[in-house]
């Protein structure tokens, strides 16, 4: 792998730009590997990285039915925080909030995280007192959360309209300077770029269409668009088509897919310091660093797996916006899209071994994995290597829906993402 | 936004009008207390979330609202058929 820096630039500046190479490879299916991750999401291609560095396994493949990152890793509106009410959830997602601190460190590759500061409006009574409730369980976790009045929140995102005779005025918010926002194409690409390095095939236009098990039920490989392929350790982490894969193993999850979309506008100088986020109006809005404002909206009603939701959705969130922000009511919008997100009964993630020898599950992140991103690829990574959890990831399995030990993250925050 | 045919007003109405209630024909056991844990978690939790058709309740909750069932094909969102609450899955082509 050739290092990326300053002094590569300059010098590729004067050589026209000519030498540099790709990224990362992209071999033929090999006929067995060690470990197969089935997903060329940032999750998955994580996943194949940590296996590489924390535990030497690198006869490992990542398969992905289309092109890396082109599932909801590059459709999200990459807000990450870690405010979460949980001791399970806030040792998670702080776990993966250290590792964004160093991240582009690490994988040699700008991923662009930039704590710029999350911040969630309160409107109500009923706001100030879940917000204040998250804030005193956080700061007992050691997460950064703390309470802003108006004129605070006002200081900290010049364009907050926080007049009394709002709609929906706002009475305070909760911010997290720690959280923000980061590339996630980057993300995707940085991982793969750092695995591949290492000896990872990673190999796309690759669909998994069976899961092979052997007489004792065990886990033998996989058939895919491009051959089968021989494995004992597969590792599912396919978001939004989960279900669909874990299926194909004759295991059935407790998750539902929904479309969630996300829309930009034109791009325009800074004017957008920092991440707003109301669960009341529901919106969450910033600005990236080409100048778009990125703006997000709630899931379709609906299951779906078309990638596409209802125009109404977008609507809805942008009357917010423009209520929250009225100058951006002229403000052109240039895209929308949508992702499929599998969301979990308690709106937390599975991240465990399986009822089947070989086969792990890193699924159900629904509206919000994003900013779990590092976090849950370096403890699956763990999980597979020793066929046990990692401390962190130990109460995220599949068997709590049935022994009722939920991580019930949807009573305590009822929010996307 | 879909546009939903309800079997009750007889009527293709927008969606919002609509309310999707979750999958169908899942029937609650009538003896909750003395199954065990794995059959409530089926009960309870499991959902088929198929790629392909889906059976699925709605409520007309701006309209008459009645509940219904609706047989829809989640990667298109295109509904095959919307039938009457009580009334069994219909067989469609390519259900799996
Ligand atoms: C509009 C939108 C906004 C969001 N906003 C945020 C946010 O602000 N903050 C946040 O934290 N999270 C957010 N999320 C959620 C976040 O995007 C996801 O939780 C996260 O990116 C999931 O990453 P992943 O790697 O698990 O999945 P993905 O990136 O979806 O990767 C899964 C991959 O599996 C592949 N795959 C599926 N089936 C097969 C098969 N049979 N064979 C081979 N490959 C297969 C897919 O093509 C896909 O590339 C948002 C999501 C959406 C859609
Ligand atoms: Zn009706």
């Amino acid at each position: 792998m050739k290092k990326y820096s300053a002094f590569a630039i300059a010098r590729e500046a004067l050589r026209g730009n000519t030498g540099w190479p790709e990224q990362w490879s992209s071999p033929e299916p090999k006929k067995s590997y060690d470990v197969i991750i089935i997903g060329g999401g940032g999750h998955g291609l994580g996943t194949a990285y940590y296996l590489a560095r924390e535990h030497g396994i690198t006869n490992v493949a990542v398969l992905e039915k289309g092109w890396l990152g082109g599932g909801n890793t590059g459709r999200n509106t990459t807000i990450i925080r870690s405010n979460y009410l949980y001791d399970e959830s806030a040792a998670l997602y702080n776990h993966a909030i250290k590792l964004w601190a160093g991240l582009s460190q690490d994988l040699n590759y700008n991923v662009m995280y930039s704590a710029r500061g999350v911040m969630m409006l309160a409107h109500n009574v009923h706001d100030v007192q879940v917000f204040k409730r998250h804030i005193h369980a956080n700061r007992l976790n050691g997460v950064d959360n703390e309470w802003l009045t108006p004129e605070q929140a006002k200081r900290y995102c010049p364009p907050l309209e926080i007049s009394r005779d709002a709609r929906y005025p706002v009475v305070g918010a909760a911010l997290q300077r720690r959280g923000g926002t980061a590339r996630h194409d980057a993300v995707a690409w940085g991982y793969a770029r750092a695995a591949s390095d290492r000896g990872v095939d990673i190999i796309q236009n690759c669909e998994v269409t069976g899961i092979r098990r052997g007489p004792d039920g065990a886990i033998t490989g996989v058939e895919t668009t491009r051959g089968p392929i021989k494995a004992r350790k597969v590792g599912v982490v396919a978001a939004g088509h989960s279900s669909v894969l874990m299926q194909m193993a004759d295991v059935q999850v407790p998750l539902e897919s929904f479309p969630l979309q996300a829309l930009v506008s034109e791009p325009v100088k800074p004017v957008f310091p920092c991440v707003v986020m109301s669960n009341s109006v529901h919106a969450y809005i910033s600005q990236s660093d080409k100048g778009e404002l990125v703006i997000g909206a709630g899931t379709d009603q609906y299951t779906s797996y078309s990638q596409t939701g209802s125009l109404s959705i977008l609507q809805h969130t942008l009357e917010a916006i423009c209520e929250l922000f009225p100058m951006f009511t002229r403000m052109k919008m240039l895209r929308s899209w949508g992702g499929i997100v599998d969301v979990t009964p308690d709106r937390s993630p599975i991240l465990a071994k399986t009822p089947v020898k070989g086969l792990y599950v890193n699924c159900g992140w629904g509206t919000g994995g994003f900013k779990a991103t590092p976090g849950s690829a370096h403890v699956f990574a763990h999980t597979i290597a020793r066929d046990e959890p990692h401390p962190i990831n130990a109460s995220y399995t599949l068997e709590r829906f049935r022994t009722g030990r939920l991580i019930d993250e949807a009573a305590a925050a009822a929010v996307a993402h | 936004m879909l546009l939903i045919h309800c079997p009750y007003c007889e009527e293709e109405r927008p969606e919002a009008e609509f309310r999707h209630a979750g999958e169908a024909h899942i029937a609650r056991p009538q003896n909750i207390a003395e199954i065990s844990d794995e059959e409530f978690e089926r009960y309870f939790f499991i959902r088929s979330n198929p790629k392909g058709l889906v059976f699925e309740r709605w409520r007309h909750i701006h309209g008459c609202a009645r509940f219904f069932n609706a047989a829809r094909d989640t990667v298109s969102d295109r509904f095959l058929k919307t039938y009457k609450a009580g009334e069994p899955k219909p067989a469609l082509d390519g259900e799996g």
